[in-house]
């Protein structure tokens, strides 16, 4: 394998490096390296920021079922574009990832692909219909070993069977995320309830919906004594009850996406159904508020929800639109937007909410937590000094229904290294065939490595 | 004005202009031949996503007496019910060559999605969509207002000082909504008298005061105007309301509470109305009421927006 040298370099805690990498591993991250020998080839990392690969807990990927709005291979490719190295794939296919077969046929996608490590999430509940549990022994057992279980798109509303699953994910080590969205308060509902929803005519998502399920499971995990995870947090109140239930001692974990830190329901008035998604935008107090909860710990990552949609599904009258946003190439941007250039986080907590925090969550193995020597090459290069209107040339994937075209947003990636081969290259895609080789050697050379050990 | 989507965005003078096309339209109507060719050669469509005969024969009456070609197009049974996406029916009228697309839509917002989309350059005039405007309606409704509480000297005013009562489901009403946003323009002030469960969330937040007691409202303000606003039976299935005869009896206008008004206070109804429920036949049939006058109204109002956005005056109120 090529042997790289990432001269110039900022590691996360502001101190320089020069970042060799040989072998798929991390073998020195000292300033003064020299470029040590023809084989080596050295980068230019001078400005550029390095952060451990981005570890996105909440990606649909779309594959099986939904070809038509994203693949594995495209939404992988979308995420090494934005810095990720690892993606979790939410399980509403087509069928639903609540079965052995399935889940391993999205681990051997991803496997095959090699853009970045995908790692199944499994359905807490059979077809997501929130009636009985999923195989979830079978799933955690299985080659794709799944320890994230979540109906998301869906609530497990049924307090008993949240309990149950709660308690029965323990066997595996795994974790219940969930999408907080009491069912009854949220039928038909459009946007964030209030005084702007009631001008516009669209059906209310009042933000007790999502609360009172975020009060119920935090709650709940503390009764039986469970991991919690808690997807995207949209509303003030939501981080005070999360706030509430970590000052009391319960394991719980909270995600905020990138739109929810950046975007209002102001950009509603338009009627624009690019803006549609699922909890809603809220108002700017809960921005703020959401903001303060990163800032502060209370949230523990940012995970992007990137919900890719065919442009039919997004150009139609509100109503008939589909939910969500693609946000893998986005979320780093906006993240340094919303967070970093507003002086709440640095870049250390770039990597703890973006990379760290979430690996840990997902029990990720194979993780690059801070450039130790020997650690696997995960890394992503991002220039923060950059200030770019957003364009959909920026986006990878299959579908392009982002809400930030025409903005202006700061910081953008440059390299991305998956187990040591640069998957994106001075912003650049490394081409599929060349990828999927590299992975496929990687492969080989494990099985070699466990064969002789 | 390109389009008529909304009256929260009708400037007063663009909003008089239209009520005074209306009272010239209003005489047309009064003549041997009720027709003016101002708009031969143009073609209307009545693009209806959702049934409404009454507003859709206003709007054709309009056209028809404005001598535009009228098409209709009724969503029910047609290519939309199978699956046909606004983008398909727009761009569809737009090779037929449509010069204007009257749209009534469950969907808030589908009028502005058309007219913002490039999927048809015709100027679109919204004839209700979901729970958001009703923007002829309201015109109408203040047009009749201006022809009752200023006879013979109605055109080029507003409607300063006029108090108006709205009764009734307020939170699922676009033609309270569009009232509001019009009456307030022409300086008029309204009260929205609603069960609690029917009042908007944030309207505390709105140019108007709310109540939830009719009787105290209609003492207290002795209004010029009371409007009252059909119930849909069907909300009683969802608990906004325990039942019919609870809802008549505390936000009805019954006949009781029609002789508590001022002798020349008039009652309003967009219709269809409920008879027994919101509105008692007593007051329905009234000399107070204006429902019949509402309806005349509604064509000359539908011929004064057709007549701005589709002859050559089109670019003048711009």
């Amino acid at each position: 394998m090529t042997r790289y040298l990432l001269r110039g370099a900022t590691l996360p805690d502001g101190s320089p490096a020069d970042i060799v990498i040989d072998e798929g591993r991390i073998v020195s991250t000292a300033p003064g390296a020299a470029s040590d020998g023809p084989g080596t080839i050295v980068i230019d990392a001078g400005g550029l920021v390095a952060l451990p690969g981005l570890v996105d807990l909440h990606t649909h990927l779309r594959e099986p079922g939904f070809e038509q709005s994203e693949t594995v291979l495209t939404g992988t490719r979308a995420a090494a574009a934005g810095g990720f190295t690892s993606v979790f794939a939410m399980a509403n296919t087509l069928p639903v990832s609540d079965t052995a077969g399935v889940v391993e046929q999205v681990q051997s996608l991803g496997d095959a692909a090699g853009y970045a490590t995908v790692r199944p999430i499994g359905a807490v509940t059979v077809g997501l219909a929130g009636e009985r549990l999923s195989e979830i022994g079978a799933m955690a057992q299985s080659r794709a070993a799944v320890r994230v279980f979540s109906d998301d798109g869906k609530c497990v509303h049924d307090s008993l069977l949240m309990r149950r699953a709660l308690e029965y994910v323990k066997t595996f080590d795994g974790v219940i995320a969930q999408h907080a969205q009491d069912p009854r308060l949220t039928e038909n509902a459009q946007m964030n309830e209030g005084a702007l929803s009631s001008e516009l005519g669209l059906k209310g998502w009042p933000a007790v919906a999502e609360e009172s399920i975020i009060a119920r499971d935090v709650l709940l995990a503390e009764h039986v004594g469970a991991r919690l995870h808690v997807c995207h947090l949209s509303t003030a109140g939501s981080v005070d009850v999360i706030r509430w239930a970590k000052a009391r001692g319960i394991a719980v974990t909270a995600e905020a996406t990138p739109h929810h830190l950046l975007l209002t329901e102001d950009l509603v008035r338009s009627y624009d159904a690019r803006y549609k998604v699922n909890p809603p935008l809220r108002r700017d107090d809960d921005v703020q508020a959401l903001r303060e909860g990163v800032a502060d710990g209370t949230i523990d990552i940012v995970a992007t929800d990137h919900a890719p949609h065919p442009r039919e599904s997004k150009e139609s009258e509100w109503d008939a639109a589909a939910f969500g946003m693609v946000g893998l190439e986005s979320a780093l941007p906006v993240v340094q937007t919303a967070l970093v250039d507003t002086g709440l986080i640095g870049w250390q907590d770039v990597a703890r909410v973006l990379s760290t925090a979430p690996a840990r969550i997902g029990r990720l193995t194979g993780h690059t937590h801070s450039f130790e020597d020997g650690a696997p090459a995960n890394l992503t290069l991002v220039d923060p000094s950059d200030r770019s209107v957003f364009t959909l040339d920026r986006l990878h994937g299959k579908s392009v229904n982002t809400p930030y075209e025409g903005l202006e947003l700061a910081g953008n990636v440059r390299w991305t290294f998956h187990h040591g081969f640069p998957t994106l290259r001075d912003g650049v895609l490394a081409p599929a065939d060349e990828v999927a080789a590299s992975a496929a050697s990687i492969a080989q050379h494990r099985i070699g490595a466990q064969s002789h050990g | 004005m390109r389009h008529l989507l909304s009256t929260k965005d009708l400037t007063r003078d663009e909003a008089v202009r239209i009520l005074d096309i209306a009272e010239d339209m209003a005489d047309v109507s009064t003549r041997e031949v009720k027709k003016l060719p101002a708009l031969r050669g143009k073609t209307v469509v009545n693009l209806f996503f959702e049934d409404s005969t009454r507003t859709r024969i206003s709007f054709e009456a309009a056209a028809k007496r404005l001598s535009a070609d009228v098409i209709n197009f009724s969503a029910k049974g047609s290519s939309v019910s199978k699956g046909e996406s606004l983008k398909d029916t727009a761009q569809t009228l737009a090779a037929m060559g449509a010069d204007g697309v009257v749209i009534r839509h469950h969907a808030s917002g589908a009028p502005q999605v058309l007219a913002q989309s490039g999927w048809i350059d015709a100027a679109i005039v919204n004839a209700g969509d979901g729970t958001h405007e009703h923007p002829t309606q309201a015109l109408l409704d203040a047009f009749t207002m201006r022809r009752r509480l200023f006879p013979g000297e109605s055109r080029g005013r507003g409607l300063d000082g006029v108090s108006v009562v709205i009764v009734g489901d307020i939170l699922h009403s676009r033609v309270a909504r569009s009232n509001l946003w019009l009456l307030r323009t022409l300086g008029a002030t309204v009260t929205f008298v609603a069960p609690a469960t029917l009042v908007p969330l944030g309207a505390d937040t709105w140019p108007a005061d709310i109540s939830f007691d009719l009787d105290a409202t209609l003492a207290l303000t002795q209004p010029d105007v009371v409007m009252m606003l059909r119930i849909q039976s069907e909300r009683m299935n969802a608990a906004y309301f325990p039942t019919a005869r609870e809802y008549a009896r505390q936000w009805g206008l019954d006949d009781e509470r029609l002789g508590r008004l001022r002798p020349d206070s008039i009652v309003m109804h967009p219709g269809p109305m409920n008879r027994g429920l919101e509105i008692s036949a007593g007051a329905a049939d009234s000399a107070q009421s204006t429902v019949l006058e509402q309806v005349a109204n509604g064509v000359s109002i539908r011929m004064a927006v057709l007549y701005l956005l589709l002859s050559g005056e089109r670019e003048a109120l711009a």
